[in-house]
């Protein structure tokens, strides 16, 4: 028992950065894992949708360019992009735009969360490409002989669809966004991965600093499964998929 | 904007980004994906198998490792190996490992679990009438799976399991964390000995995008070309 004890006793300790216990730097650490990975879903989420939008508009050049969007984001390493906008964009953007966003606050935190977003904005666009195809052609012929204009096609038809129909691979998107956050450990944002690295340096302690945060990361996991489960069944139309 | 831009320090360290950093990536791709395509498929049989505690096992280490990021996973491996190989040897210390075979290993275990749902996914998707037929023809389990379910299984997925090799060699890229010698890491080091990183770091960029462009418009004509149309 006493042995347990022990085991657990470095959580309690009080840090070596002087904020509380080590148990509360991983918790900051969560919170900030938290805060990246929300920003970044809303990123994706907006800026997929219209990107995957493009993709399925019957204009030869706004497939060109939603396309070019897409290979973009997706063949370049996630860690490179994230170097690409901390390191070599105020280098290259003109003189008073690289200063001013060398001098913003917190630029390792806001390069990471817009970052990833726009990593994962190419995956939510491709997504929503997949879903609005996979819809039998009659729902836009339909729409086309309803008399609704393109706008209000993808407005009242597509979309609401689309979305629904893609729903179980975008929650396995956003826990890749939270995964993927880890990566904002390379240009100095302490998120949960980096806590427990931090906490590890500190305290020499690897094995309980690594365990705590898998352990986060696994009812992190856990949790978002079960509430998308949930989400998913309300929105559910009648007869449709996942509906009854 | 390219006004101080200085091409020069690309060519110059050409020889050494591609001789030693990108044949480390791409050395750690292949073998990576070789055995994790193996491993993924045992567990996938595993899985399917029906006995008791095989499936459960397999779940459970293929569930565990894909709700983790990859970054703590490496943290994870860098740190256990050492002492895993103690124990298997025998020694009085916790053994040092070369790094590219801990990386190698680390890769492997982490991405046998997803090649493992993608081996699922396709042995699931034949039907059931190809594993009856093969018992009825007097084949036992290893021999329906090696010569009927298998084979049909890679060819049909081929093209994901490309694409997750491609994944793959994008993702090699967080060694960078270890500082390891693979592309990018060289990249970031000469970058920064000379000062120079916003060029390495775009020339880098510019790298993995052509290679993986090029790899995926490849699968993507392969798959065109290979897909059974039913």
């Amino acid at each position: 028992m006493e042995k347990i004890v022990n085991w657990f006793s470095v959580y309690w300790q009080d840090s070596a950065e002087g904020t509380g216990t080590y148990a509360y730097t991983l918790l900051l650490g969560l919170k900030v894992t938290l805060y990246i990975s929300v920003i970044a879903a809303l990123v994706a989420l907006i800026l997929g949708s219209i990107v995957g939008i493009l993709r399925t508009l019957p204009s030869p050049w706004a497939n060109r360019i939603s396309g070019a969007y897409v290979e973009f984001f997706r063949n370049i390493p996630l860690l490179v992009q994230l170097f690409l906008w901390y390191f070599v964009l105020p280098e290259l953007a003109p003189p008073s735009i690289g200063l001013w966003l060398k001098q913003v606050p917190n630029a390792n935190f806001y390069t990471a969360a817009i970052g990833l977003g726009l990593y994962m904005s190419a995956r939510v666009a491709e997504q929503l490409k997949a879903g609005i195809n996979s819809m039998p052609r009659g729902q836009k012929m339909a729409s086309t002989a309803l008399g609704l204009t393109t706008l209000q096609s993808y407005r009242y038809i597509l979309l609401p669809m689309g979305f629904r129909i893609i729903f179980p691979p975008l929650t396995s998107e956003l826990l890749n966004t939270i995964k993927n956050s880890s990566v904002a450990l390379t240009i100095g944002v302490a998120e949960l991965t980096q806590s427990a690295r931090n906490m590890d340096s500190y305290t020499f302690q690897t094995f309980q600093a690594f365990t705590a945060v898998t352990i986060i990361y696994l009812i992190l996991n856990i949790s978002i499964t079960y509430i998308m489960r949930f989400v998913e069944r309300r929105i559910a139309v009648p007869g449709f998929i996942a509906g009854k | 904007m390219f006004g101080n831009f200085d091409f020069e320090v690309i060519i110059r360290s050409i020889p050494y980004l591609f001789m030693t950093g990108m044949v480390f990536t791409v050395k750690l791709t292949i073998f990576a994906s070789f055995f994790g395509v193996i491993l993924g498929t045992l567990l996938a049989l595993m899985r399917l198998s029906g006995l008791w505690p095989l499936p459960q096992l397999a779940a459970g280490y293929v569930n565990l490792v894909r709700s983790l990021p990859l970054l703590l996973v490496i943290f994870w491996f860098f740190f256990l190996i050492p002492f895993v190989a103690q124990s298997i040897v025998g020694s009085e210390r916790p053994i040092t490992i070369d790094p590219f075979i801990s990386a190698l290993i680390t890769f492997t275990l982490f991405e046998a679990a997803y090649f493992s749902e993608i081996m699922r996914a396709g042995i699931q998707s034949l039907s059931k009438g190809q594993v009856s037929a093969g018992y009825a023809t007097g084949l036992n389990y290893r021999q329906v799976m090696r010569y009927v379910v298998l084979p049909q299984a890679f060819r049909n997925m081929l093209p994901i399991l490309l694409t997750q090799t491609i994944v793959l060699f994008q993702d090699t890229s967080l060694v960078y964390v270890l500082s390891l010698n693979d592309f990018l890491g060289i990249a970031g080091k000469i970058g920064q000995r000379d000062g120079r990183l916003t060029e390495m770091y775009l020339f880098a960029a510019v790298t993995y995008f052509v290679i993986s462009f090029l790899a995926s418009t490849a699968v993507r004509r392969l798959n065109s070309r290979i897909a059974i149309i039913r």
